[in-house]
């Protein structure tokens, strides 16, 4: 009756969460109803005790954000997270806070300090996964022909983009500010937006889900370098194939000649590379950067090979050549002339090439929002700034963005970043200034809060916002900009 | 990192909470204030670790009962057996049946032991395990369906009676039904008793084979359920007024036979709007102190 079962299929888990250790099949709860399974993860259903919960009936059930978008009203539901978003502020902060809230958890008054910050100082960082050339380093980022940041330093398989900033938003024209504000507050809200990057191309972004570039959806991640996908698979080809080019932009591995085919002993081919090399079997710059084969512009891979090496290279040899992503691949063999001829490819080497693919992860835009709440805003909170971020530091203060965890900037000021897809829906917002409108919150025990010069006196208890059900208008100006 | 439970006084500063794994205890006592705090204390003390001690017996407690000898080492397990066992020679039915009752009885034995107390409770999601001194009585609220709130009735249970334990048991809980009662609340001597016996007379309200009642095996479900591969019922539609009458039948029989047997004290069985009451003659009980009234028109005694 109780046998485990004996199959520990993929789908089902074993929640670890306490030592019954459910089994949990997708789209069930455990036994304790907290913890599910969802499409193969474990999440939990019930809010984090960290901030704010309703402790009057416990194990209830409560999705965060569970319906649909944002409708306007403070709370929702009997019981839920109290985030920032929409309640409003006022620049410079020199009242307290809209809403200061207490709630009793684990016998400890907590409170949450809810804010909306305008924030001059924010931007948005994107990371744009794919290989393909988007344009050079520092090269100016425009949105309907406004300047609104700059292509910065590239990460492994991703092409990165810092956008907005000060700069941008205030520091320019009028309309270049306007653009920018609608950009980062598009980007933020998880809406795609278009931009065209001066000397490169052109990429539709849109936070989780797949870049769009000069018109092609970018399907995958390239596996690594042509170097690293050289490694991962040189087993797989030995015997199969005499020689592998993986075409990359960065580094363009080729089989023989790399450490991973000298160690299983595949011998020499008389391959000739373009570009230069760095180590052996390894070549830097085998064709400009674009968005052909391996994030290059070539579109006929044999365009980065020289002639075959007549002292090495024999009639008859076979050559396979094949993007980081997998998404091209091309077979050769030599003819008597030690000229590449494409042919058929061989079915143990299209499962190769398939092989690469699968193992690319999909390619997504992932936008990260970052600001800094250093200046006046945290005058809303406390009446002696500074020592709100010095109880930040101290891990006494939490922040979180619409209830979503951020990463704190070490160092001065409370510079934060915060993932736009683990937001609610249109959690963000504009003022004319231009400046985007963010929530924040800071939680932090009553005691704490006390200590650090809080507005004790506008402390409300949860239930006085809750019983009244306030809506306030969202603070965006522009009807069409709501999702 | 060593778990601990989640221990909490609710929001009006009287009830404290207790939570761990399945595990979610509401409890209030009753009495001098410093009794209070220690009963609390002893009741934390207690549930701390009490979840890892059954988890130790999990795979023993979802096994099928045997009659005759108990080979379980833990005291909450050993009161679980002890509650089902006297099922068990009939149908299967394992000690898990009693494990929210069991609980409860053990953390506010803890509490009884460390304090004096006027009265308490200790509510594990709907299996209640009360303390009644001289004089004192509790009011509790019936409820049909544990998915939606409104109470149904109330009852009051004095100390006179000999009432301690409440359970609930129904196809709308957390737990798997075999059969399709709503609502089945039982008034037993022990929480661990009125525990199992809720689970056996919600089992036997029951039409088998009826096309409107949709079945699932409990392990397709929960692949650890210790009901294993047994049919549970997932969905009930509509049922004649002779269908509901001849399932509550079904039941009321069980619940008969438990009462008779001194089992259980009484019983309330609720399906589709329509209920059954067992055990108000012979204790008066249900009779006299359940609101009456209208409510009891549509009721059926049985």
């Amino acid at each position: 009756m109780a046998t485990e079962p004996a199959d520990t299929s993929a789908d089902k888990i074993r929640c670890d969460a306490c030592p019954v250790m459910c089994y949990i099949k997708p789209g069930a709860a455990g036994a304790c109803d907290r913890y599910a399974n969802h499409d193969g993860e474990l999440v939990r259903v019930d809010p984090h005790v960290i901030l704010q919960r309703t402790v009057s009936h416990g194990g209830r059930l409560v999705p965060f954000q569970a319906i649909g978008d944002w409708d306007g009203k403070i709370l929702q539901g009997s019981s839920t997270i109290i985030t920032a978003i929409g309640a409003g502020t006022t620049y410079p902060d020199y009242k307290p806070a809209p809403f200061i809230v207490s709630s009793e958890v684990d016998g400890v008054d907590m409170v949450t300090v809810v804010t909306e910050g305008i924030f001059s100082y924010c931007g948005v960082k994107v990371k744009i996964d794919t290989d393909r050339y988007l344009g050079p380093e520092t090269a100016t980022v425009r949105a309907a022909g406004e300047a609104v940041g700059h292509v910065t330093t590239s990460e492994y398989g991703s092409q990165m983009l810092s956008l907005g900033g000060v700069h941008h938003l205030t520091g320019g024209s009028k309309k270049e500010g306007r653009v920018t504000c609608d950009t980062l507050m598009d980007l933020s809200n998880c809406k795609a937006v278009e931009l065209t990057i001066d000397g490169g191309s052109t990429v539709v972004v849109q936070a989780g889900h797949a870049p769009i570039v000069n018109g092609v959806r970018e399907e995958r991640m390239r596996v690594g370098c042509g170097s690293a996908t050289i490694g991962m698979f040189a087993k797989q080809w030995q015997g199969k194939i005499d020689e592998v080019v993986v075409v990359d932009d960065h580094i363009t591995g080729v089989l023989s000649e790399h450490q991973a085919g000298k160690l299983l002993d595949i011998p020499d081919t008389g391959i000739k590379m373009k570009g230069r090399r760095s180590t052996p079997g390894r070549y830097f710059q085998v064709a400009e950067p674009g968005t052909g084969w391996g994030g290059t512009n070539i579109s006929d891979p044999l365009a980065i090979l020289g002639p075959f090496d007549p002292k090495t290279a024999r009639p008859g040899t076979t050559l396979l050549m094949v993007s980081t992503t997998g998404e091209h691949a091309a077979y050769y063999e030599l003819d008597d002339g030690l000229r590449p001829i494409e042919k058929e490819m061989p079915a143990s080497l299209k499962q190769s090439v398939e092989r690469i693919q699968e193992n690319c992860e999909p390619a997504l835009c992932t936008v990260l929002f970052m600001a800094g709440a250093g200046g006046s805003l945290r005058a809303g909170v406390t009446e002696n700034p500074v020592r709100l971020t010095r109880s930040i530091k101290d891990a006494l203060t939490r922040v979180t963005s619409g209830g979503a965890p951020v990463y704190v900037w070490p160092g001065g000021g409370i510079t934060y970043m915060v993932d736009v897809t683990l937001m609610p829906a249109n959690a963000f917002g504009y003022v004319p200034t231009p400046a985007l409108v963010a929530p924040i919150e800071f939680t932090l025990k009553l005691s704490d809060y006390a200590a650090l010069g809080g507005h004790m006196d506008h402390v409300r208890p949860l239930s006085s916002i809750r019983d009244n059900a306030e809506i306030r208008q969202r603070p965006r100006t522009l009807p069409e900009q709501r999702g | 990192m060593i778990r601990q439970p989640q221990i909490a006084l609710l929001a009006d500063g009287l009830r404290l909470h207790l939570q761990d794994g399945p595990i979610d205890l509401i409890i209030e006592a009753r009495g001098d204030d410093s009794d209070v705090r220690i009963a609390y204390r002893a009741a934390a003390r207690r549930f701390t670790g009490l979840l890892d001690e059954l988890c130790a017996e999990l795979t023993d407690l979802r096994k099928a009962a045997e009659p005759a000898r108990c080979a379980l080492q833990g005291v909450v397990a050993r009161r679980m057996h002890a509650a089902v066992v006297p099922f068990a020679a009939d149908c299967f039915i394992t000690p898990m049946a009693a494990v929210a009752g069991a609980v409860a009885e053990e953390i506010l034995g803890a509490m009884c032991e460390a304090a004096r107390l006027d009265r308490a409770y200790v509510n594990n999601g709907g299996d209640i395990a009360l303390h009644l001194a001289r004089g004192a009585e509790f009011r509790i609220g019936l409820m049909d369906r544990p998915d939606r709130d409104g109470v149904l009735r109330t009852l009051t249970i004095e100390a006179d009676d000999p009432i301690r334990g409440v359970a609930t048991s129904g196809r709308h809980g957390r737990s798997f039904s075999l059969g399709i009662a709503d609502a089945v609340t039982v008034l037993a001597r022990t929480a661990s008793q009125a525990d199992a016996a809720a689970t056996i007379i919600a089992n036997a309200v029951d039409l088998p084979g009826h096309p409107a009642i949709e079945r699932c095996p409990a392990n397709e479900l929960q692949p650890d359920s210790d009901l294993g591969a047994r049919l549970v019922t997932r969905e009930v539609g509509e049922l004649s007024n002779r269908d509901i009458a001849r399932a509550l039948e079904a039941g009321a029989r069980q619940a008969r036979r438990l009462l008779a047997a001194g089992l259980i004290e009484a019983a309330v069985l609720r399906l589709s709007g329509e209920i059954a009451t067992i055990g108000t003659t012979e204790t008066g009980l249900l009779r006299s102190r359940i609101g009456g009234g209208r409510a009891l028109e549509s009721s059926i005694h049985v």
